[in-house]
């Protein structure tokens, strides 16, 4: 409880005004950080500090706070969200440092996600995978009965498990070659396993992943660090299925242009 | 005080009819008509992600402003449990009626009619809609959707995607929204806040945003604005709430003439994880499906210091189950919240704080197996390990309730439009559909039923019957709505004060929860107004900003925000103090039976108090719009 508000936190972040500007570590001491708090509310607490003393605050993206929304995002001792299994920095609570710790705090590093400011990157990158078809085309009105099409559990289990995806792009900061290929993953493979995503799948498969390359994503070289760093704990095996999902449609997708008709 | 009648516009004939006879009045525009329209939705959570997507699909020009770096993450993405449909899946005699009758009964007998029913009516399409979206919902092994119970109900017809309902519905919805920005009909802009709404010859026509990241104002022009913004929970300053969720975008949408109806009815969850600091940031809700197997009790003594499963079987007291035997852990949350302040106040909570009573899955893990409970509520239990570092499967939880959910909002009529013509309000920050109480599983509901089902419909009907002139953003209308947030902004990055405005939000949140809270009260009430009052004028002299360098200034964003929480934090008590009766989520501790529940006076408060703006110096004027039950009977809410 906050009376035993009495850990001492050494933080290295990495602040930088704006992409066009250099960027530098400064050092800052927390004092009262408490076992209870996130590691998110031990910088607010520095932030309010900051603001007292009349400097300018720390930047960082944070929003749900329950690890659910995707938008925090550090990379907190080299590790994406701090490297505790299955959790995001929101979730990361105290208790797992000890008082006296060295802490360095760095935005997500890749090409595809340009620095906004301090811990702030643009993201923007994944709204425009998705774009390129991570959905499936039913209009709102035209949907048959939830139960027409059924569809197993292990089958719902295993596309529930890649629809977890929060897309914070900690997979993309986690990868030596920034590639966002378990995000792109993780929605293919979803979507390939339903029924309903099967008219689109070859579509889907070709124009996401030449989007992602678009984009200056790099390539899955299978090192897992994604894997390893997915708050939601997704697994590569989605990797695994948006490949087979690619190669399928190379063979069999071609898209004829046909004359609307009367 | 004003009686004026406000005209809710309900469909004339019986009650199940209503909707589709309206439907078939309504006016429609030709699909080549549609494209020469532009919509703003403000707001891309279920109710702005599904109705931009939809009327994109229909032809409109849809521009869709988020907080967010991207709409995925709108806050409708934290609910939990479920989503309510009268499908009737389980046979166990559920029907369109049936939701009806407990989403009115829920909410107290404070909702009206017409749209509950229209809403358990569209019930049954979003289920679908979301199927074929690719939304993977719980599954039996033969490939049939599972159900699940939620408070308030005695039937199974909550729908769900393990403990993250929300996400899933909202990431279809946000799937339909990228689809039609890929097709140019939704042009997206993200990292923007609404900062003022623009009103030309009596009708919205645009909206002021802040591009967040640099800090300029931009101008945009539309032919209607739709406001999907959420809830004001955050006036509480802890809440279930995401950080940014506010109600700027509502409240000067409200003084620009839009009502503020029922502000007081607000929603305090029962099952959320306990405060345990004064840094703290937010609460956590831990889903109301819990009480599926939980089972909610405390020590039968005071002060009780053994560890709770060393407190043997007869002297823990099972609260909920002894008051209402018939619903027992599933009471509804105004209910169950209820009755565990009450066994805090007796001296009987537990924890540190004193201020928290048990959620157990001891029987419910003896009965089914860990295995069981792990595949129903894995992640909720991991969650909840991460922030108190106990394990559930071991320990009993520790719950309290917390604000989480806001019944009051905008004002609107039976087409979602409030009294500003054009000006529409979906979901959360209407106030239209759930009374005085909010059903658990019943907010995804009605924010998806707004925007895939109702307001692609009346947006249509309201464009067929008006006249809607060019205008541009050089309208003067335009310059002054934009100078008001600039001088807003200039005074308050140059006070340069001593407080911050964390500060200031916590005081506020620390008053709004003594007095306007889980109990109210006349004298509590009339010092909360006092006290705001106090604390807004501090606000005015002493905040302190960082200077503004035009780079993601979040101290000012956050400070525009707080300003408004403390001009509604006033308007929420003056509505709590008005309303002098308890209904739902309003508690006022001169109106209770003997045992503690609500009572509700029908003859002097079945209406809607809607609150007009009479000027920054002039009392807010309160007007009502009567609710007539014609098909449900208003009887004692009884779940005993």
């Amino acid at each position: 409880m906050s009376d035993n508000a009495n850990m001492t936190i050494y933080l290295k972040v990495w602040r930088q005004t704006s992409a066009a500007s250099e960027g530098k570590f400064v050092d800052y001491k927390v004092d009262h950080v408490s076992p209870d708090m996130s590691f998110l509310e031990m910088f607010d607490v520095l932030n309010n500090e900051l603001v007292h003393k009349g400097e300018d605050p720390i930047a960082f993206d944070h929003d749900c706070r329950e690890g659910i929304c995707g938008m925090c995002s550090m990379m907190i001792n080299g590790k994406a969200h701090g490297g505790q299994k299955g959790t995001t920095t929101c979730q990361l609570h105290m208790r797992k440092f000890k008082s006296g710790d060295s802490i360095v705090v760095e935005p997500w590093r890749a090409k595809a996600f340009p620095l906004v400011k301090d811990l702030v990157v643009d993201r923007s990158a994944f709204d425009k995978i998705i774009q390129a078809g991570g959905y499936t085309t039913a209009q709102t009105g035209n949907a048959p009965d939830a139960n027409a099409n059924l569809i197993p559990k292990t089958i719902a289990d295993e596309a529930m498990d890649a629809a977890a995806c929060i897309g914070c792009g900690a997979c993309v900061a986690s990868c030596p070659n920034g590639s966002a290929m378990l995000f792109m993953g993780a929605k293919i493979s979803q979507l390939a396993l339903l029924p309903q995503g099967q008219p689109e799948a070859p579509k889907r498969a070709l124009e996401m992943v030449k989007t992602h390359d678009e984009l200056l994503f790099g390539n899955c070289t299978n090192h897992a660090e994604c894997e390893a760093t997915c708050p939601k704990e997704i697994s590569i095996e989605h990797i695994a299925r948006m490949n087979r999902e690619y190669t399928k449609a190379t063979f069999t997708y071609y898209e004829k242009e046909r004359s609307a008709g009367a | 005080m004003s009686t004026n009648i406000l005209d809710s516009k309900i469909p004339s004939g019986p009650l199940s009819e209503k909707w589709d006879k309206h439907r078939f009045d309504m006016k429609l525009v030709n699909p080549a008509n549609k494209r020469k329209f532009t919509v703003i939705v403000v707001g891309t959570g279920l109710a702005g992600g599904a109705a931009a997507a939809t009327l994109a699909e229909l032809g409109y020009n849809v521009h869709a402003f988020c907080i967010q770096d991207s709409p995925r993450r709108a806050h409708s993405i934290a609910a939990q449990g479920g989503i309510n449909a009268a499908k009737n899946y389980q046979n166990d005699g559920d029907s369109i009626k049936r939701l009806f009758y407990d989403t009115v009964k829920g909410g107290d007998y404070r909702s009206r009619e017409a749209n509950v029913y229209r809403l358990a009516q569209v019930s049954n399409n979003i289920i679908d809609q979301m199927v074929a979206q690719g939304v993977p919902f719980a599954r039996e092994y033969g490939g049939y959707l599972d159900n699940r119970s939620f408070g308030g109900a005695q039937v199974s017809r909550t729908f769900y995607a393990r403990g993250q309902t929300g996400q899933q519905l909202l990431l279809g919805a946000y799937s339909g929204m990228m689809k039609m920005v890929n097709k140019g009909k939704i042009k997206m802009f993200n990292r923007r806040e609404m900062m003022d709404l623009v009103v030309v010859n009596n009708q919205a026509r645009g909206i002021i945003t802040r591009n967040l990241i640099n800090g300029e104002l931009e101008r945009h022009v539309a032919d209607a604005v739709l406001l999907c913004t959420g809830g004001y929970g955050n006036v509480f300053f802890l809440s279930t709430n995401a950080m940014a969720s506010n109600v700027t975008a509502a409240w000067r949408s409200h003084k620009r003439g839009a009502y503020m109806a029922n502000p007081c009815f607000t929603q305090i969850h029962p099952t959320c994880i306990p405060v345990h600091g004064d840094y703290q940031s937010k609460l956590t809700l831990m889903s109301e499906s819990l009480r599926n197997d939980g089972r909610v009790w405390v020590p039968k003594k005071q002060n009780d210091t053994r560890k709770p499963n060393d407190i043997p079987e007869d002297e823990r007291d099972y609260y909920l189950e002894r008051v209402y035997p018939s619903f027992g852990n599933l009471a509804p949350r105004d209910v169950s919240s209820r009755q565990a302040k009450y066994r805090c106040d007796e001296g009987l909570g537990v924890g540190a704080t004193k201020l928290a009573v048990y959620l157990d899955f001891r029987d419910a893990i003896k009965r089914d197996g860990e295995s069981t409970i792990a595949g129903r509520y894995g992640n909720l239990f991991e969650m909840y390990e991460r922030i108190v570092g106990d394990n559930p499967y071991k320990t009993p939880m520790m719950i309290y309730p917390a604000v989480h959910y806001t019944m009051g909002g905008l004002w609107v009529d039976y087409n979602l439009q409030s009294t500003i013509p054009g000006l529409h309000v979906l979901g959360e920050a209407n106030f239209s559909d759930h009374g005085a109480n909010r059903l658990g599983a019943s907010a995804l509901m009605q924010g998806l039923a707004d925007g895939y089902f109702v307001i692609p419909y009346t947006l249509g009907h309201y464009f067929g019957s008006n006249k809607i002139d060019k205008v541009t953003t050089d309208h003067e209308a335009f310059k002054e709505a934009e100078n008001r947030v600039k001088m807003a902004d200039t005074k308050l990055l140059n006070m340069k004060g001593s407080r911050s405005v964390d500060d200031f939000h916590k005081d506020l949140g620390h008053i709004m929860w003594d007095h306007v809270g889980m109990a109210r009260n006349e004298k509590g009430l009339k010092g909360a107004i006092a006290d705001i009052r106090k604390l807004r004028e501090q606000f005015w002299q002493d905040l302190k900003v960082p200077a503004d360098n035009g780079n993601y200034n979040f101290e000012l964003h956050k400070a525009n925000r707080v300003a408004d929480f403390l001009e509604l934090g006033e308007l929420m008590a003056l509505d709590a103090l008005e309303r002098k009766e308890s209904c739902g989520g309003h508690f006022r501790e001169e109106f209770q039976t003997q045992d503690g529940e609500a009572v509700r006076n029908d003859e002097q408060f079945c209406h809607v108090a809607a609150w007009e703006f009479a000027g920054e110096k002039a009392s807010p004027i309160r007007h009502t719009e009567e609710l007539k039950y014609e098909n449900v009977h208003l009887s004692t809410r009884s779940y005993k």
